[in-house]
C-alpha cells in the first residue's frame, strides 16, 4: 500500500477548494456582464451547477470518468455512488493522497465546466431545461471527455496526448459547446439592435481576480503533490496571465480606450490557454503562450460578432479557442526538463506531440459540439429552450426565479 | 407668478452649477438623474474588443421653483455654468407654476417660496447677510 503523504494532501485539499471557489467567482464574472434584470439569473445558473453537478458527480459522474476503462472510451461503473473511494490511496490515479481527495478535486473540475457554458445563453434560456441539459451534458460529455484524457486506459491519454489541468477537457469542451447551444438557442431580442450594456463591470473585476487566483488551485493543484511541479505550474499560470492581459490592454487600446472589461478578459484568457501546459513548460514558454492568446481571442470575438452569433458572453471565443491553442502550444513549448513525466514538444525536438495534440483537439472539438448540437436540438424539440419573448423583456430575475437583484 | 425652470445638463457640470446657483441665492432645488439624447445621438463607449454604441446617455435635471422676476438671471447663470461648447450641453425648459404650498407652515405662493439669504434678499441689498445664511443652508 502506497503511504499518504500530508503534505501532499493538504496541498490537494486547499486546492479543492480554491477551484470549487472559482465557480462563484465565475458567477460575478458573467453577472457583471449582463444587464441588470438578468443578474441574479446569470449568477445562479453558475451558483446551482455546483449543486447539481457535486450529486452527479458522486452519483455516476466519477466512476464514468475514472472508473476502469472500458475500450478506452468509458470507465466502468466500479465507484457508482463514491463505492470504494475512501481514505486508501488508488495507486494508479494519485499515489500519495487519499483516493476520495483526488475524487473530491476531480468534482470541482466536472462542476466548473458546464458553469462555463452558461455564458452561452444568459438572459433567454428556460431555467428548466438548463437544469435538464447541464445534468445531461456533464454525463454525456464532460465525464467520457474526461476519461479519455485522463482515465486510466482512456484513449487519448494512450495515444499521448498531454493536458496538464484541463485545457480540452474542461475548457475545449466548453467553449465548442457553448458554440453549438448558442447556435440551436437563436440570439437574443435586440441582439445587435440595441446597446446590451454590462449592469456591473465590478462584479466582473472582482470575479476575474478570484478566478486568477482560483486557478493557482486548478492548474497547480493538478501536480496532485506539494512539490517542483506544483510550483512551476503556479508560476506558468500567473506569468501566462500576466501577459495576456497586458497584450490584451494594448489590443483595445488600438481600438478605442484600454478597456477594463477587456484587461480582465485577457487575464482569462491566459489562465485557458496555460491550463494544459502549466506542467510541461518553463515560465519563459507561458509568457509566449498567454500574449498569443490575447489575439487569438480577441479577433475570435470579433468574428463572432461580425458573424451576428450571440454567443453572449464569448465561452467559445475565451475557453473554446483559448483552450485550443493552449493544447496545440503544448505540444510546441513541451520538454522533459520540467517533466520528465511529460514529452518534450516540437521545440524540442520532437514533432509527434504536436500531431497528438492536434488530433486529441480536433477530436474533442467535434464530440463536444456534435453531442451538444444534438441535445440542444432534442431540448428544443422536447422542452423549448427560451422564455417567451414578454418573459425575456421583463427579465429572467422576475420570470424565472420571482427575485429582483436590486430594490 | 410663478415658474419652473427644467435644466437638463451634463452630470459632470453639476457641481459648478449648484455653486453658481448658491452664489446668486438659489439654494432650493431637486435634482433627478436621466437618461436620453438629442441630436447628438449618442456615444461609443469601450467594450471587450473595441467599442459599441450606447444611445441613450446619462444627464442630469435640476428642478428650480422661483418668483418670475428671478428666471432671466438663473437660466443665465445655469447656462454660463453649465456650457462647454461641446455637442450635448443640454437644454433648459421654463413653465408656469399654478401653486405652490409648503406643507409645514401651509404658506402659499411667494410666501412659501422665500427664506432667508435668497435671491429676493439679496436683490434688496442684503448681500453680507444672505452669504452667510446661503452658507448655513449648504452646510445643513
Amino acid at each position: 500500500m502506497d503511504a499518504i503523504n500530508s503534505g501532499d494532501t493538504a496541498w490537494v485539499m486547499i486546492a479543492t477548494a480554491l477551484v470549487m471557489m472559482m465557480t462563484p467567482a465565475l458567477a460575478f464574472f458573467y453577472g457583471g456582464m449582463v444587464r441588470k434584470k438578468n443578474v441574479l439569473s446569470t449568477l445562479n445558473l453558475s451558483f446551482i451547477t455546483i449543486g447539481l453537478i457535486s450529486l452527479q458527480w458522486v452519483l455516476l459522474g466519477y466512476t464514468l470518468a475514472f472508473g476502469a476503462s472500458v475500450d478506452g472510451l468509458i470507465g466502468d461503473l466500479r465507484f457508482l455512488g463514491f463505492a470504494g473511494v475512501g481514505a486508501e490511496p488508488n495507486a494508479d490515479l494519485a499515489a500519495t493522497i487519499p483516493h476520495l481527495a483526488f475524487a473530491a478535486y476531480q468534482m470541482m473540475f466536472a462542476v466548473i465546466t458546464p458553469a462555463l457554458i452558461t455564458g452561452a445563453f444568459v438572459e433567454r434560456i428556460r431555467f428548466k431545461t438548463f437544469l435538464v441539459f447541464t445534468l445531461l451534458w456533464a454525463t454525456l460529455v464532460y465525464d467520457p471527455v474526461a476519461h479519455w484524457v485522463w482515465g486510466l486506459g482512456g484513449a487519448l491519454r494512450r495515444l499521448g496526448a498531454l493536458d496538464f489541468a484541463g485545457g480540452t477537457v474542461v475548457h475545449i469542451t466548453a467553449g465548442f459547446s457553448a458554440l453549438a447551444f448558442a447556435w440551436v438557442l437563436g440570439h437574443r431580442k435586440w441582439f445587435g439592435k440595441a446597446a446590451m450594456e454590462p449592469n456591473n463591470i465590478p462584479f466582473t473585476v472582482l470575479g476575474a481576480g478570484l478566478l486568477w487566483m482560483g486557478w493557482f488551485g486548478f492548474n497547480g493543484g493538478s501536480a496532485l503533490a506539494a512539490n517542483g511541479l506544483a510550483i512551476n505550474a503556479l508560476v506558468t499560470t500567473n506569468t501566462a496571465a500576466a501577459a495576456a492581459a497586458i497584450v490584451w490592454m494594448f489590443l483595445s487600446w488600438r481600438d478605442n480606450k484600454p478597456s477594463v472589461l477587456g484587461i480582465v478578459t485577457g487575464a482569462v484568457v491566459g489562465l485557458v490557454a496555460i491550463t494544459p501546459a502549466a506542467g510541461y513548460v518553463t515560465p519563459l514558454s507561458a509568457i509566449l503562450i498567454g500574449a498569443v492568446a490575447a489575439p487569438i481571442s480577441y479577433y475570435a470575438m470579433r468574428l463572432r460578432l461580425k458573424r451576428g452569433l450571440d454567443e453572449s458572453l464569448d465561452v467559445w471565443a475565451c475557453h473554446g479557442m483559448g483552450g485550443a491553442w493552449g493544447a496545440l502550444a503544448t505540444g510546441l513549448f513541451a520538454t522533459r526538463l520540467v517533466n520528465p513525466a511529460g514529452a518534450d514538444g516540437l521545440f524540442y525536438g520532437n514533432p509527434g506531440l504536436l500531431v497528438v495534440q492536434a488530433t486529441a483537439v480536433i477530436a474533442v472539438i467535434a464530440f463536444a459540439f456534435g453531442v451538444t448540437f444534438l441535445l440542444a436540438r432534442v431540448l428544443r424539440r422536447f422542452m423549448g429552450l427560451r422564455v417567451t419573448s414578454s418573459e425575456e423583456e421583463v427579465g429572467l430575475d422576475i420570470s424565472e426565479h420571482g427575485e429582483r437583484a436590486y430594490a | 407668478m410663478t415658474k419652473k425652470i427644467e435644466a437638463i445638463i451634463r452630470e459632470e457640470r453639476l457641481t459648478d452649477v449648484k455653486e453658481a446657483l448658491y452664489r446668486i441665492g438659489i439654494v432650493g432645488m431637486n435634482v433627478f438623474e436621466v437618461h436620453g439624447h438629442g441630436r447628438q445621438g449618442g456615444i461609443a463607449l469601450a467594450g471587450r474588443t473595441g467599442s459599441y454604441r450606447v444611445d441613450l446617455l446619462p444627464r442630469v435635471q435640476l428642478n428650480i421653483i422661483l418668483s418670475d422676476h428671478n428666471v432671466e438671471k438663473t437660466v443665465e447663470t445655469i447656462c454660463a455654468a453649465a456650457r462647454t461648447g461641446e455637442v450635448g450641453d443640454g437644454v433648459v425648459f421654463i413653465y408656469p407654476v399654478e401653486e405652490v404650498i409648503r406643507i409645514r407652515s401651509g404658506e402659499r405662493d411667494r410666501a412659501a417660496l422665500a427664506y432667508e439669504g435668497d435671491i429676493d434678499t439679496r436683490r434688496n441689498g442684503n448681500g453680507a447677510h444672505a452669504a452667510s445664511a446661503s452658507a448655513e443652508t449648504r452646510a445643513a
